[in-house]
């Protein structure tokens, strides 16, 4: 079960997987996430959904380095199999709901952080395909941690890049490039921001500005991901609510990200011992 | 007649020791101890302990057998009532229940019913002894979706009918909350938990995990297209209560669901698991269920001082009686009539401390208890690092939700009639997803009487 069909890293700390998970692939929507365990004791690590092939009965995910077990997941190979892989979890992404009539004149801005890259990318691919213009900004340290750069082209409009180091596309960050858009007179009627919780946070006091609605996705800490324990609850316009049923996405301008930082944080002594014990292991 | 009035003790490890481990509290009675144990029974020809089961085990009976030594007949009877025996007798509120009623205890001590039928189911299953009787396959398919001890129970029984069964399960493991919830040192997951659901799997039983019905696949597609003729809902109610007060998101606040489910599901109690826990150096529990004494126990395990904070009296405490001797034994503090008002932060939002009024009770509620009411001017801080909220659970509204035709109460919970039968055609429900949180039995229970009422129905 949950066989990784197809592997390949993206960046240096990326990589991207192909796993048979027949019915997950053919439940998938836009926005939705998915929970893995690689390995018998293994934590339960929730992932976006960034691709699925009804089909092919294959789901497709992109697991980042940052600690742990995100190592132990790039770690397995082609072939190998998931212990456990389940979802789609999340509502979906809300235009999911609309009609292709309404979504094929509106306009979308995207903006991708880091790996945020790779839960944009099945959103723009659903929006473009339903006729929507549809503009991405990808932000990236520099240039070896960008990816999926002719993925995106071929679903959006118009790409924008830009690097913390100016290795590639424009130097800067990604509010810089939405402010040189504004100051373009570009319209949105909608836009959607995925990345590391501090650059949703400021992209949704730049976005603000301009007034336009900012959907973001987050990245809480979770546990089960089916609304049972609450490790995920954030607050989203003064109430609490469970980023894993009731989002991941939410209205930014409603979500408090100074909390969702912090309780993002609360394992982090463990979490570092237990990368160093696993970098060890896995020297060997 | 004086040997009558108290029971024969059951061995148990030592509370300084158990403090510091994860192994069962309770070793059992041998056969020996069982044997005088039940010799105790009076074996009454009206037995009010079986008006107080809630499934009505023949006790008087499988007792008669423990003394005759014959304890395979004794596992034979009480499996005509009970498909989880060794989990019952562990976990039921027997002085609420058998045990309430036994009529040695008005005078000394009720016959220790739950131990019985403890080792009765222990001792067949490390015999390797099954009730296995299965009539012909009908080729029917049934659904059940959860598989906590309603789902296990309904499963059981229509498997025995020879209907096609399948689980689905979202979690990783079996058990539900036997799997998630209830600890190590009260119910071992390997011994127990898991050899029941490998007897459910024995008769023909399909287990599929990480399906989250609802999501992964909604009852309409396993009706519509997957061809189940039936489908039973045992989803529980594990959405956990908060309680509205200021600082219950700082870091440090856990609920109990979240607590346990690490500890117990993940094992995050063991140095193997990949699965952090926090735990700190004082806790504070609120609540005083069953759900807030394992919290506070297992948070004791893992090295905290840990204090219980209940709003009512001891007597009042809905947790199960052994359970609140245990924690005492153990060195749990118990502050009650006691209600927190706010969690208190440290500068970088971990919480530092509980804000606590002092409570009396007042005037009857509904139920018959007094309700507890805030004493002016009490409040008192209580020094702690980590807070875990018991405070009870509720259905998750999913399947109601994505299920067209299911009706629901206010409260979430499914509605459905004494047999499981709901408002759709085809579908049941029993456990805590129609009552809301209650008992292991009675969601076994549950099980069993929306399995009589599903084959009635594919039958009729
Ligand atoms: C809905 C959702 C979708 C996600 N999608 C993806 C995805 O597509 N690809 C991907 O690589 N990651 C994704 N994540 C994040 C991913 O789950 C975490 O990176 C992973 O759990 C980290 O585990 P670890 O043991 O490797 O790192 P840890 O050792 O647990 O953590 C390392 C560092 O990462 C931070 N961190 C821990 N958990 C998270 C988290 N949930 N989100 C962000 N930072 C975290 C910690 O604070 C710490 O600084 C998603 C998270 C959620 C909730
Ligand atoms: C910590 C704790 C201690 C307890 N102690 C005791 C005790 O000592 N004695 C006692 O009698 N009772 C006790 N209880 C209560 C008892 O465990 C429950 O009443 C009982 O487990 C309910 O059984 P159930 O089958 O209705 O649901 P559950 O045991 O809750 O099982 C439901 C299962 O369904 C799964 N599920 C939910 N939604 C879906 C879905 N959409 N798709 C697929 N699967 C789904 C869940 O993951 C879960 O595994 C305790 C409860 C807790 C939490
Ligand atoms: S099932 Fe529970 S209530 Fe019934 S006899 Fe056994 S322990 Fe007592
Ligand atoms: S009431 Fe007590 S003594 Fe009488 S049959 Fe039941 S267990 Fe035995
Ligand atoms: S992850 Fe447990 S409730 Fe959301």
């Amino acid at each position: 079960m949950f066989k990784i069909v197809n592997k390949k890293y993206v960046t240096p700390i990326t990589c991207l997987m192909e796993i048979e998970a027949p019915r997950l692939a053919s439940s998938a929507l836009p926005g939705q996430f998915l929970i893995v365990r690689a390995r018998d004791n293994g934590e339960r690590i929730p992932l976006t959904i960034c691709d699925f092939d009804a089909e092919k009965g294959t789901v497709t995910i992109v697991t980042q380095v940052v600690g742990a077990s995100s190592r132990l997941i790039c770690h397995l190979k082609e072939g190998e199999c998931f212990t456990d892989c389940v979802g789609p979890l999340g509502r979906p992404s809300d235009f999911v709901e609309m009609s292709d009539a309404e979504i094929a004149g509106m306009k979308f801005l995207f903006v991708a952080g880091g790996l945020g890259t790779a839960p944009v990318y099945p959103q723009a691919k659903y929006l473009h395909k339903m006729g929507a213009q549809v503009d991405v900004i990808i932000g990236a340290k520099n240039s070896e941690l960008l990816f999926f750069e002719q993925e995106m082209a071929s679903v959006c409009d118009n790409l924008y890049l830009c690097t913390d180091d100016g290795s590639k596309g424009a130097k800067g960050l990604v509010t810089d490039v939405i402010k040189q858009l504004m100051s373009e007179e570009k319209q949105y009627d909608r836009s959607v921001a995925i990345g590391p919780m501090i650059m949703m946070k400021f992209t949704a006091l730049t976005m603000k500005q301009y007034n336009i609605p900012l959907i973001v996705s987050l990245n809480t800490l979770m546990v089960d991901g089916t609304g049972m324990c609450g490790a995920c609850r954030v607050s989203v316009g003064g109430k609490t609510k469970f980023a894993c049923v009731d989002g991941p996405e939410f209205d930014a301008y409603l979500v408090d990200f100074d909390e969702a930082m912090r309780r993002q944080g609360m394992y982090r002594k463990q979490e570092i011992e237990a990368d160093h014990k696993c970098k060890i292991g896995l020297d060997q | 007649m004086e040997k009558n009035k108290s029971r024969i003790p059951v061995r148990e490890q030592a509370p300084e020791v158990r403090a510091k481990n994860f192994e069962e509290v309770s070793y059992g009675y041998n056969m020996q101890e069982a044997q005088q144990e039940a010799s105790r029974c009076l074996n009454c020809k009206v037995p009010n302990c079986v008006r107080q089961c809630p499934v009505s085990i023949k006790i008087p009976q499988f007792i008669r057998k423990i003394v005759e030594g014959d304890i395979k007949s004794a596992a034979q009877i009480i499996a005509q009532d009970s498909s989880l025996p060794a989990v019952c007798g562990r976990v039921c509120p027997q002085e609420i229940q058998c045990e309430g009623k036994c009529i040695l205890g008005i005078k000394g001590e009720a016959v220790a019913i739950g131990k019985l039928e403890r080792f009765v189911a222990d001792w067949s299953r490390e015999q390797g002894i099954h009730f296995t009787g299965r009539e012909a396959e009908n080729g029917m398919k049934v659904a059940i979706i959860g598989s906590g001890p309603s789902g296990l129970a309904c499963a059981t029984d229509l498997a025995k009918k020879g209907y096609d069964v399948t689980i689905f399960e979202v979690l990783h493991r079996a058990g539900g909350v036997l799997q998630y919830g209830i600890p190590e040192f009260r119910l071992p997951k390997n011994k127990v938990v898991e050899a029941e659901v490998e007897n459910v799997r024995a008769l023909g039983v399909k287990i599929e995990t990480n399906v989250f019905v609802g999501r992964t696949v909604t009852i309409d597609q396993l009706m519509d297209n997957e061809g189940f003729k039936a489908v039973f809902i045992g989803s529980g109610a594990g959405l956990p209560k908060f309680m509205g007060i200021p600082g219950e998101n700082l870091n440090g606040v856990f609920s109990a669901n979240e607590f346990l489910t690490r500890s117990n599901l993940m094992h995050a109690y063991r140095s193997d698991s990949d699965t952090p826990i926090y735990v700190g150096r004082k806790v504070a529990v609120v609540g005083g269920g069953n759900v807030a004494m394992d919290a506070a126990r297992t948070a004791l395990r893992l090295g905290s001082q840990v204090t219980i904070v209940y709003r009512r009296t001891e007597t009042e405490l809905p947790a199960r009686a052994e359970e609140v001797h245990h924690a005492k034994e153990e060195g749990i503090i118990f502050k009650m009539l006691t209600n927190p008002v706010e969690v208190l932060s440290d500068d970088k939002g971990w919480v530092r401390g509980l804000k606590c009024q002092k409570m009396e009770l007042g005037e009857a509620d509904e139920s018959g208890r007094r309700r507890p009411v805030a004493v002016a001017g009490s409040e008192f801080d209580i020094d702690c690092d980590v807070v875990i909220m018991a405070l009870g659970t509720s259905p998750n509204p999913l399947l109601a939700n994505t299920t067209k035709g299911l009706e629901t109460t206010k409260w979430g919970g499914i509605v459905a009639d004494d047999f499981g039968t709901t408002s759709r055609e085809g579908v049941f429900a029993g456990g805590d997803a129609v009552t809301g949180a209650a008992t292991v039995i009675l969601a076994m229970g549950a099980g069993r009487k929306a399995a009589e009422a599903i084959d009635k129905y594919l039958n009729s």
